[in-house]
């Protein structure tokens, strides 16, 4: 079984849950930048919650089929058709052979996930099937004409999924190792202060514009590695929260680490919007 | 060692220099204490604690069992180069020797891969006796296999991409292959030595 592309949008690129062990190596771990979506959309069609989908980057992605099937499309919410018929968002939709599906730009957030009844069934690579933007590891992004090979149908989907919607919210810091490079209270002044969305944001970082962090020192730190979540701060003091495909090691300071719970919603934020940040509450 | 803390799940250690960084990475690796173990410059990041070690005080106890090996006869990896490249000059000069003596003493220097970062298989090699700066515009295009210098590093570029290293030679070893069972040919921990062809 297999799945034609026949136009994308922005971008498409194949994620899993991605790729663990080898960033000693300078392997990025990529994996889908909204995990909650992803895992969605696979158990809504009967896969293991770490099958690989399809992250569609603002809609525009058509594809057709060659076998009947389920299919899901979760994240930021977009129309979805099936040869032109409108389709319910976030749940298990039948797909039937030679049907073409179509999911359209969203109306807020910025990624969808196209998840179908055994997953996209690239070879891995390291152990992942995820597009790796930052090194060019795994599967190349996806392109109109490409053919998708598809896994064996696991199960039937699932009858119902409800799960606790992800509430958006101030994203939780902790402090992270280089936090005295910042003059003052580090934490104090990322939780006080206003960012927007820099239109510069990829699968790296979310890049932030607002008042600069003060740093006490410009020079580099000896490399160190880096981790997600990790807020670092280069010379011009606006901080970058790095995502799934952030490189391994880098010499500008950490100061705070998102909590991984809340990275779901740097996914889905869009240039402009308004960015806050609050404490943790614990550890 | 100053254990710092990273976030919910991570710690990062420090430690006096990178030849205790890539030993105490490669030891800690094998103990099972965090999914990802990295080394860096002079610091070990755990990422993904696991088990009982979730924190400082409890990673500090985990590592005091750690003790520096003397310089294990490890893995150990000659790369044929071709010392021409267009920054020999820049590095003679900073050296205080000939253009062609810059072959002969990166060639005479034994390299241990520190680190790895800025792309898969691109190791930071340690041993050089003197540091080099860098290129004050970094170049949009760097050939891979480019042998380059930086600060106190040597590295090998295993794709081309930008860079602002000094490059003085090019090498077409493999550096960097994902279907090997050990992807990258430098490895943090391994031994490494030019050889001018």
């Amino acid at each position: 079984m297999s799945l034609t592309v026949l136009a994308v949008g922005a971008s498409a690129l194949v994620q899993d849950r991605g790729r663990f062990g080898w960033a000693h190596l300078g392997v990025p771990r990529a994996g889908a930048l909204d995990g909650p979506a992803a895992r969605l959309a696979n158990r809504l069609v009967g896969n293991d919650e770490d099958a690989a989908c399809l992250e569609v980057l603002l809609g525009g992605l058509t594809m057709s089929t060659d076998r009947s099937g389920w299919c899901a499309v979760t994240g930021a919410r977009a129309s979805v058709r099936v040869d032109g018929r409108p389709q319910e968002f976030a749940a298990a939709v039948w797909w039937p052979a030679g049907a073409v599906l179509e999911v359209a730009t969203p109306g807020t957030g910025l990624r969808s996930y196209l998840a179908v009844a055994g997953g996209v069934a690239v070879a891995p690579v390291l152990g992942s099937r995820s597009t790796d933007t930052l090194a060019g590891v795994g599967p190349p992004p996806v392109r109109a004409g490409d053919v998708l090979p598809v896994g064996v149908t696991p199960g039937p989907p699932a009858a119902s999924d409800v799960p606790r919607t992800p509430t958006p919210g101030p994203l939780r810091v902790r402090p992270g190792p280089r936090a005295d490079r910042v003059a003052g209270d580090a934490l104090a002044l990322l939780c006080t202060t206003s960012y927007t969305v820099s239109p510069d944001s990829d699968r790296i970082g979310l890049r932030l514009l607002g008042v600069p962090l003060p740093l006490t020192r410009a020079d580099e730190l000896p490399s160190e590695g880096m981790v997600l979540g990790a807020v670092q701060v280069p010379p011009d003091g606006r901080p970058v929260v790095f995502l799934a495909d952030h490189p391994t090691t880098g010499g500008y300071p950490v100061v705070a680490v998102v909590d991984e719970d809340d990275l779901w919603q740097c996914a889905q934020l869009r240039p402009g919007e308004p960015v806050r940040f609050t404490r943790a509450a614990t550890g | 060692m100053r254990i710092l803390p990273v976030g919910r799940h991570a710690l990062l250690v420090e430690v006096s220099s990178p030849r205790d960084a890539v030993d105490l990475a490669g030891w800690a690796r094998g103990q099972g204490l965090a999914r990802e173990v990295v080394p860096g410059a002079e610091t070990v990041l755990f990422d993904g604690l696991a088990g009982p070690v979730t924190g400082a005080e409890a990673l500090d106890r985990a590592l005091a069992a750690w003790r520096r090996t003397e310089p294990e006869p490890g893995r150990s990896v000659e790369i044929p180069v071709i010392y021409e490249g267009p920054d020999l000059a820049n590095v003679a000069a900073v050296w205080g020797c000939a253009p062609d003596e810059v072959a002969a003493r990166h060639a005479a220097t034994e390299f241990v891969s520190a680190f790895c970062g800025f792309a898969p298989g691109f190791a930071y090699l340690s041993g050089l006796a003197v540091s080099v700066p860098r290129l004050a515009t970094p170049r949009t295009r760097v050939p891979a296999g480019a042998v380059a210098l930086a600060g106190p590093w040597c590295g090998v570029y295993p794709r081309e991409s930008p860079g602002g290293w000094q490059v003085i030679g090019r090498t077409d070893a493999p550096l960097w292959d994902a279907n090997r069972a050990e992807p990258a040919l430098l490895a943090p921990g391994t031994r490494v030595r030019f050889v001018a062809r």
